[in-house]
């Protein structure tokens, strides 16, 4: 198969007169092998800084190992092997000298269930900052967190109760706690694997709203199964199919005139 | 080009996308009837067709408003992208310049319905004729690229289009030098001006239509600045001397 061409045209980044932002994560003919079995065929794919690319596909394309080859998620499964380039503001990630913790505090993560650490709302979110060394004293620590939060959405809700359980929030307000932990640490990417597949229509427009207002800071990488949330919250697609990206595009033109068959019978719910 | 003849997978959205297609071309074909009978009223001096013309146009209306209905039914529900959405909007599009042609068609057949109580004007209802079956010629064209998805049939309506503005201006004067010859001729004379502008916007919905259709197959609009002398409608014979 012939090789999406890579749109080089800038990235809207917030309206149609924001600036158009340079590259923050360039990536040159990746492949993933689980042992012997090809999961990521030669996936070359620019992601815009202070934008928000969606990775849609079928069960299995392998949109979910891409977005895992970002912060070398990967090397935590036996037998995995990736290829090929990955670059973050044109630093190899994968070379030796990089810390894979360091790598993830720049590139934060949030997954399909949200997943706090059986601790108290503000440990949650202070972990990371603990952790990384990013503060020095006890009321910088809570500034961050209050800003974390504050950021996520969810200060109102939780400002009275600090120190309940994480668990003990409801679905919609356990992810924006999980992406609170995820800026706490200042990153600069958010990769969101499905971040709103187990949330309700009201969540989830919480989660969107978050996504479009966090797109001012970060590089936003989301892999989704919902084609209506790819396109209403992002500004770049890539369509994946059997490990290998079919066609990268600007949202709206792949939304309403896709170039390739495979996108238009996989968009418009097609058998292909 | 794209192939978008594979089945949706819920098969019910492809019928309904049918449904609203196959409506669209019922309505063409009802509006094509309405011009060639306008038409055939004034050259005919038939009062009765000239009746049922008008009385037809409530059902082209009628389709409009149902094509309109299920399209937003099926924006709704199905939230369509890509070709689907295309094809809705289009769908939409194209009813809306049917239900303006049927209109037309219906203001040239009571404009004959008034001239037939008149002295008749044959070599002017002549020119109406002529310049009426080229615009139904038209508008035939255009459907037919609509139901066979043929862009090439569009893109030949699209880009003659002048043809029907010279029959404008020419009938524009011709109608003058009558006027000036006879005022008594004046009161007809107006009608079939009437009917000549009625008939040269019927023209201006073909191309609309050609628009649509290229839109709906290819995605791009057409360029809007077409090939023509002027850029205003005014006819050539109305413009100050220079």
């Amino acid at each position: 198969m012939d090789a999406p061409v890579i749109d080089t045209r800038p990235i809207v980044a917030a309206g149609p007169k924001a600036p158009a932002h340079g590259i923050k994560v360039r990536t040159r003919d990746v492949s993933v092998f689980y042992g012997d079995k090809q999961a990521l065929s030669d996936v070359s794919l620019d992601m815009a800084d202070r934008a928000v690319t969606a990775l849609i596909g079928p069960s299995g394309c392998g949109k979910s190992t891409f977005l895992r080859c970002l912060n070398r998620m990967n090397d935590t499964i036996q037998g995995a092997r990736v290829e090929g380039v990955i670059e973050l503001d044109g630093e190899d990630v994968n070379a030796r000298a990089v810390d894979p913790v360091a790598l993830r505090a720049r590139v934060g993560m949030v997954f399909q269930r949200p997943n706090p650490f059986p601790k108290s709302i503000f440990e949650n979110v202070a972990y990371g900052p603990r952790i990384h060394g990013l503060t020095t004293s006890k009321s910088e620590l809570q500034d961050v967190v209050e800003q974390a939060l504050r950021r996520a959405g969810l200060w109102d809700e939780v400002a009275d109760r600090l120190d309940q359980s994480g668990s003990s929030l409801s679905g919609g307000q356990q992810q924006r706690l999980v992406i609170a932990r995820a800026i706490a640490v200042d990153p600069e990417v958010i990769l969101m694997d499905e971040p709103c597949s187990a949330l309700d229509p009201i969540a989830t427009a919480r989660i969107e709203e978050l996504i479009d207002e966090l797109r001012q800071q970060y590089c936003i990488v989301i892999v989704t199964h919902s084609m209506a949330q790819a396109a209403r919250v992002s500004q770049q697609t890539a369509f994946f199919h059997m490990g290998q990206i079919v066609e990268i595009g600007r949202t709206d033109e792949l939304f309403t005139n896709p170039k390739e068959q495979r996108t238009l019978d996989y968009i418009t719910g097609r058998f292909g | 080009m794209m192939d978008s003849t594979n089945q949706h997978t819920v098969r019910a959205y492809g019928d309904e996308l049918n449904q609203i297609t196959a409506d669209v071309a019922r309505m063409g074909g009802l509006a094509e009837a309405q011009i060639a009978d306008a038409i055939e009223s004034v050259s005919r001096r038939d009062a009765e067709l000239a009746q049922q013309v008008i009385a037809r146009d409530a059902r082209l209306d009628e389709l409009q408003r149902e094509i309109e209905r299920k399209a937003i039914r099926l924006i709704a529900l199905r939230q369509p992208v890509a070709t689907d959405l295309r094809r809705t909007v289009a769908a939409m599009k194209i009813a809306t310049d049917l239900e303006r042609t049927g209109d037309l068609a219906r203001s040239v057949a009571k404009r004959g319905l008034s001239l037939s109580d008149l002295e008749p004007l044959a070599p002017l209802t002549r020119s109406i004729e002529r310049m009426g079956k080229l615009v139904a010629k038209r508008m035939k064209a255009v459907l037919d690229a609509y139901v066979t998805s043929e862009i090439a049939g569009a893109l030949d309506v699209w880009s003659h289009d002048d043809d029907v503005d010279e029959h404008y201006n020419a009938l524009f004067r011709e109608l003058l030098t009558y006027m000036m010859a006879d005022p008594r001729t004046i009161t007809s004379c107006a009608h079939l001006l009437f009917m000549a502008k009625n008939l040269e916007r019927i023209g201006d919905h073909a191309t609309n239509i050609a628009e649509m259709i290229h839109y709906e197959i290819t995605g791009d609009e057409l360029d809007t600045a077409r090939p023509r002398q002027g850029a205003d409608d005014t006819p050539v014979s109305e413009k100050e001397p220079s």
